[in-house]
């Protein structure tokens, strides 16, 4: 018990120096561990983008297109899937669920995703977490829209809050479906996954956006009905400025006799430009003075985010009624989505391309993960740094304690003693920077996290140590007693010369 | 291996020849024996070696040739554990000044060679480590000062506790390397009548070195280091 009654004596008695060395040492580990805790959750965030769903299945092309266009909102599919193929699917045998995904218009640079109800039950993210309403609930209707945390937050919709959906991924220039005017119904809660950043209508109502747009009188009567009832409740725009975005002259309206209760409906500009830029608006617009006047009109500021690069949206700009981009697909057993997966592979009578979603999200980690490597490296010269930092203090400190040395030598204190003493001090050293620099970690975890949520979107999950965690510290402990080793046997040559030596 | 045969003399050099660097010899003794119980003051000027023959006394250098016995274990034949542990059992040892571990109390100071070694502590018996500690502290006078830390010792009091850890464990030798040179001239006779008043209680013998004339009468032997070692003429010549 002698040695470690020394040990600690010694280090309280240079109280700064050690706690400064544990300091930096600290710091190396929370960096360490903290970067590996980030690194986790990016990787766990993406891998958790999508669950649940057990295939993904679009015209035939590349997987990352249809992966990226479908779960990330990235560029566009190559192409389309019949309605009857899409039925056909969700018969088979294996299947247990299958929702329809369409794509092809935006609103206000945000994807317009046509979908069925089932798409919000089915649809799990994380940690296999389904996606909840913050407001209003599922379509029930053609007009009806359900929107993503991050569309109500930059748009400034609420439930209610009317809408115009854009044909085609461009804002601007392209055919804007201005005519036929949707409500928002439900707001979906935070996911931190690109549905925050999207608008939900059903396939029925893309249907009655692009039949509207060509025979706007019969369709939009219809869903005109239908939308009217749950507009009762009167829009509450959140702004008060309103003069900000003027509402371009030329919004198209194609409001007829069946038009909702006067005054409640709010055009939304499918497309704000910058006053004075000419508007492209294809197709037979009615004059403007045709249009009823809407009572309020909310100001939207811009949206911040660019449009979406419509360059690549084009070629899928094909609706066709009894057509949709991809579906979504969950197996009664897992183990036949393989099977399953295969089987549409090869399938001739449609060509088509199914991916499982988890299978496809590693792939693509393995192309864009390569930062976490660079972080990786990053942490470990910050360790290594950290470790120099004891080295230098415990090789300086010697200079100190060579008279200690030599005390000790001449009471009769081998090599084992000295050695274990500095050994022991500087594991003592490593060991309490371990343990701090854990602790630096839980705490800024503790803290950060919701901070980090809010800001970033990156979900840290406070967990025990994994595997890895506990790897990097089993390093810096060890290497904190190897680092004790260098000046002990110093220590033990220098003393074993001039340890009788009383001119220190 | 601890052959200390109650004949054998506490210390015993022959053929001794020690260098630093090869061919400079800085010892080259022919003959010494200390007698046990004695008190021998070791006289040098410095430079003349002291302190590299207190070192080969403890064990801690070999000689480059020749053999040092104390107690009539010949170091020669002893490994360097085996000479450390040898030294922590029957060995005294006072430096100069800063003998002491500064963040240890002074308690803990003069228990270290106690703790360091069984045997040590075997010789105290049945006695507890606290009452001979406390026995010790009194004969040097610095009982009060137990608990005290280091930082608040006079360089006397320091003496008298490094002067208490080199005897606690009653060591058959204890090695005193000028340890009166901080102290004033007072001190230095009180510190001395209190180091032989603890060597003769416990039958050690004390090798003193110090470059001080004055002290010479006090002691039982004096050794000339100038005339004992061949090796400092031709040393000074070259």
């Amino acid at each position: 018990m002698l040695i470690p009654l020394l040990a600690v004596r010694s280090l309280r008695s240079r109280l700064l120096t050690t706690v400064l060395t544990v300091t930096s040492i600290a710091l190396s580990v929370t960096l360490l561990v903290g970067i590996e805790n980030v690194r986790a959750g990016v990787r766990e965030s993406f891998a958790g983008t999508i669950r649940g769903t057990d295939l993904i299945v679009g015209a035939r092309g590349g997987t990352l297109q249809l992966l990226l266009s479908t779960v990330f909102g990235i560029g566009s599919p190559a192409g389309s899937v019949k309605i009857a193929t899409f039925e056909r699917w969700k018969a088979h045998p294996a299947v247990k669920w299958a929702v329809p995904y369409s794509l092809g218009d935006s609103h206000r640079g945000f994807r317009v995703v046509g979908t069925t109800p089932e798409f919000f039950q089915r649809y799990r993210f994380r940690q296999n977490t389904p996606v909840t309403f913050a407001a209003g609930q599922s379509f029930a209707a053609d007009s009806h829209v359900v929107i993503g945390s991050e569309v109500a937050e930059r748009l400034n919709y609420v439930v209610g809050t009317h809408v115009v959906v854009t044909h085609g991924m461009k804002d601007i220039g392209t055919s804007s479906h201005e005519a036929h005017p949707f409500i928002v119904v439900g707001i979906l809660n935070r996911t931190f996954t690109p549905i925050d950043r999207s608008v939900y209508i059903t396939l029925e109502g893309i249907e009655a956006m692009h039949e509207g747009f060509e025979k706007p009188l019969v369709r939009v009567a219809k869903t005109a009905t239908v939308a009217a009832a749950p507009q009762a409740a009167a829009p509450r725009p959140k702004r008060a400025a309103r003069a900000e975005t003027p509402l371009p002259a030329n919004v198209p309206a194609v409001m007829p006799g069946a038009s909702p209760p006067p005054g409640t409906p709010m055009v939304m500009p499918g497309a704000s430009p910058p006053p004075g830029t000419p508007m492209v608006m294809p197709g037979a617009e009615p004059p403007p003075a045709e249009r009823p006047q809407p009572k309020v009109i909310p100001a939207q500021p811009a949206p911040v985010a660019a449009p979406i690069d419509s360059s690549a949206a084009e070629p899928a700009h094909n609706h066709a009624d009894d057509q949709i981009t991809a579906f979504f697909i969950g197996t009664k057993n897992r183990f036949e989505a393989l099977m399953l997966q295969r089987e549409m592979n090869t399938d001739f009578t449609e060509p088509l391309t199914a991916i499982i979603p988890g299978v496809a999200l590693g792939e693509l980690w393995q192309n864009i993960g390569g930062a976490e490597v660079g972080l990786r490296v990053i942490a470990i010269f910050a360790v290594a740094i950290g470790l120099t930092g004891m080295l230098v203090s415990l090789y300086s400190s010697l200079e100190a304690r060579r008279r200690e040395m030599a005390i000790f030598r001449a009471i009769g204190a081998g090599p084992r003693v000295i050695v274990s003493l500095l050994v022991l001090e500087s594991g003592l050293l490593a060991l309490l920077g371990c343990v701090l620099g854990v602790a630096f970690v839980y705490a800024g975890l503790a803290l950060g996290q919701a901070p980090i949520e809010e800001r970033f979107g990156l979900h840290l999950t406070i967990r025990p140590l994994g595997a890895t965690e506990w790897t990097y510290l089993a390093v810096v402990f060890f290497a904190g007693i190897a680092i004790g080793f260098v000046p002990a046997l110093k220590a033990y040559r220098t003393s074993l010369v001039d340890g009788l030596s009383p001119r220190a | 291996m601890t052959s200390d045969a109650a004949g054998s003399p506490a210390v015993e050099l022959s053929q001794l020849r020690f260098a630093y660097a090869r061919g400079r010899d800085v010892l080259n003794i022919e003959q010494l024996a200390i007698a046990r119980g004695e008190t021998v003051f070791l006289h040098g000027p410095s430079g003349s070696g002291k302190t590299t023959l207190l070192g080969l006394l403890a064990g801690v250098l070999q000689p480059t040739s020749g053999h040092v016995k104390v107690l009539g274990a010949d170091f020669a034949t002893m490994s360097s554990g085996a000479r450390d542990a040898f030294r922590a059992r029957h060995l005294g040892y006072v430096f100069q000044m800063f003998n002491l571990i500064p963040y240890l109390p002074v308690r803990e100071n003069i228990l270290l060679p106690i703790r360091l070694d069984a045997g040590r502590r075997a010789r105290l018996g049945a006695q507890s480590l606290d009452s001979a500690v406390d026995d010790i502290a009194r004969q040097l006078d610095i009982d009060p000062l137990l608990d005290a830390p280091i930082s608040e010792l006079s360089v006397g009091q320091q003496q008298r506790v490094a002067a208490a850890r080199a005897l606690i464990g009653a060591p058959e030798v204890v090695v005193a390397d000028e340890p009166t040179s901080a102290l004033d001239t007072d001190r230095r006779e009180q510190f001395l009548q209190l180091l032989f008043a603890s060597c003769r209680k416990a039958n050690a013998t004390l090798v003193f070195v110090s470059h001080d004339h004055t002290l010479m009468p006090l002691f039982s032997r004096t050794v000339e280091l100038a005339t004992l070692n061949r090796a400092s003429d031709s040393r000074r010549s070259a």
